[in-house]
């Protein structure tokens, strides 16, 4: 048999085990629910628990390219998409656990909570943000758009630091763990201005999954 | 550290004050000579029931019950805010191991004829204790119904005989981090202060908890001597206490120095009024999926609703 080449091991091992590694979040939230494990406001766990996934495979995601960067391994270009379509798949939970459990559908309620509370408004618009990209996420759109998709892909910094204040705006005193985040993403986007002071790339070069 | 906290019901017997050395001390009390010195003097030793979880004997039935379903004791053990232990709501059931509840002095002082320090145990002997079933609707817009046991502060606070001068309450949680792992860092400006005016405090809804579900206090909800004022938002209801001052000016509350646009000195539960970060409009009941309305005064509009009137209450938040 003849050893794998590294795009192989890539697309053949790698990816895979990263495909399940996403969904443990998930499957241990059903875990814990089913044993009745989340806490006396089971509702507010899911909330928080999706949430903070979201938040984690975004930085996880955007710090793909950095690393690929750093260590020459060009292949984890391979896992970005994948990670990047995990981020919006828990976000959709985090949504869908706010819609259903805070609000139950009810229209009025849920404008009035997007307009009135900020840590809401960019929670929100950091969402609706990510389902263009979602969508533009398959190869035939990434032709379509050519180098157009490379500009509008980099909405993700904008949903990133989004998802940072959500976070940071809805605590009440203890600002510990969304100051963490916060600073990866800080670190994760400074390199990337570094990088394009440094070293002026033509914008929006393509690379190909 | 393994922290073994006593369930509903898991208390030895040996551990129970005997219902007749109890009795006793009720018949003494009654009879009329229940001074506080001589009181300490002949029972001392008989109001025992220091450990959380154990059963407080002959608590009475109160005014002021709710006929709705009470959170299991569970829940009330093991989800609330106290971020002396942490600021996760299971910070406090996990790190509540280190509190001492016991020996435990009171500070009374300010405008009051008879100032003092006091030892718990002597502190709480002339009351009678009652159950209180109160809803409790904490400020981050979740809530419970929960039996409490203890006895109007108003009760207490006659006994000290205020002054004239006395127009607020400031209370004072006790400040010591190798027991509040959660004071070694400043996420809050400790000591944890609250504060009531001095018709607020006397109002007989106003409650000193020494205990819930007809047990001692846990420490993680405020052992072994905490406030329970049940129209205002949670953090009104201040745990720990050792310090209680009747003073002249309206005392600035800890939350209230933390961040004076979102809480005020008053918090009483009104979902007209939202936090400017959230609605109040809505709370879950714990063990609830959904959200039910919030009740002005969180239901006690009743009771209550005269101590504010003429008073703007988007002001006084």
């Amino acid at each position: 048999m003849k050893p794998m080449t590294e795009t192989q091991w890539m697309t053949r091992v790698i990816k895979p085990v990263v495909f399940v590694m996403c969904l443990v979040p998930l499957a241990w939230l059903l875990w814990d629910g089913l044993t009745r494990h989340l806490g006396a406001n089971p509702v507010e766990t899911l909330n928080h628990r999706t949430g903070i996934w979201t938040l984690r495979l975004l930085l996880i995601t955007l710090t793909v390219t950095p690393l690929r960067r750093l260590t020459g391994w060009n292949n984890l270009i391979r896992l970005r998409r994948m990670l990047g379509l995990y981020v919006f798949f828990y976000a959709c939970l985090h949504f869908l656990t706010w819609l259903v459990f805070d609000h139950f559908f009810d229209v009025h309620e849920i404008v009035k909570d997007i307009i009135k509370r900020p840590y809401i408004t960019v929670g929100f618009l950091a969402f609706v943000l990510l389902i263009p990209l979602a969508v533009t996420s398959t190869k035939t759109w990434v032709k379509r758009l050519g180098s157009r998709w490379a500009r509008l892909h980099r909405l993700v910094y904008v949903i990133a630091t989004g998802g940072a204040l959500h976070f940071l705006w809805l605590v009440k005193a203890d600002v510990r763990e969304p100051v963490v985040y916060g600073s990866i993403l800080a670190v994760l986007l400074a390199y990337r201005a570094w990088r394009r002071r440094s070293m002026p790339l033509p914008i929006g070069r393509m690379v190909r999954q | 550290m393994l922290i073994k906290v006593k369930r509903h019901g898991e208390v030895s017997s040996s551990e129970i004050t005997p219902q007749g050395l109890y009795l006793d001390r009720r018949r003494f009390l009654r009879l009329g000579a229940g001074g506080v010195l001589s009181a300490a003097a002949l029972s001392g030793g008989l109001w025992k029931p220091a450990v959380a979880g154990v059963k407080l004997s002959h608590v009475a039935k109160g005014p002021y019950d709710t006929r709705e379903e009470l959170t299991p004791y569970e829940s009330v053990t093991t989800y609330n805010n106290f971020y002396e232990f942490g600021t996760d709501k299971e910070d406090p059931s996990r790190l509540a191991g280190n509190l001492r509840p016991r020996p435990w002095k009171v500070v009374v002082d300010g405008e009051v004829a008879k100032p003092g320090t006091y030892d718990f145990d002597e502190l709480i002997r002339p009351h009678a204790l009652q159950e209180r079933v109160y809803r409790l609707r904490c400020v981050e817009a979740w809530s419970m119904v929960i039996p409490w046991d203890g006895f109007p502060l108003a009760d207490l606070l006659k006994r000290f005989e205020p002054t004239s001068r006395a127009k607020f309450v400031r209370f004072e949680t006790l400040y010591d981090p190798h027991q509040f792992p959660g004071q070694r860092r400043s996420v809050l400006d400790w000591p944890y202060v609250e504060g009531l005016r001095m018709d607020e405090a006397m109002h007989p809804l106003t409650l000193l908890a020494v205990g819930l579900y007809g047990e001692v206090l846990p420490n993680q909800d405020g052992a072994p001597l905490r406030l329970v004022v049940p129209w205002k938002y949670g953090f009104k209801s201040i745990k720990s206490i050792v310090k209680i001052s009747l003073v002249e000016k309206m005392p600035l509350n800890t939350w209230a120095k933390s961040a004076p646009n979102e809480y005020g000195f008053f918090a009483n539960v009104n979902p007209r009024v939202d936090h400017p970060r959230w609605s109040q409009a809505k709370e879950r009941r714990i063990g609830d999926f959904f959200k039910r309305d919030t009740l002005m005064f969180n239901g006690y509009a009743e009771e209550v609703a005269h101590l504010y009137a003429g008073m703007d209450l988007r002001a006084f938040f």
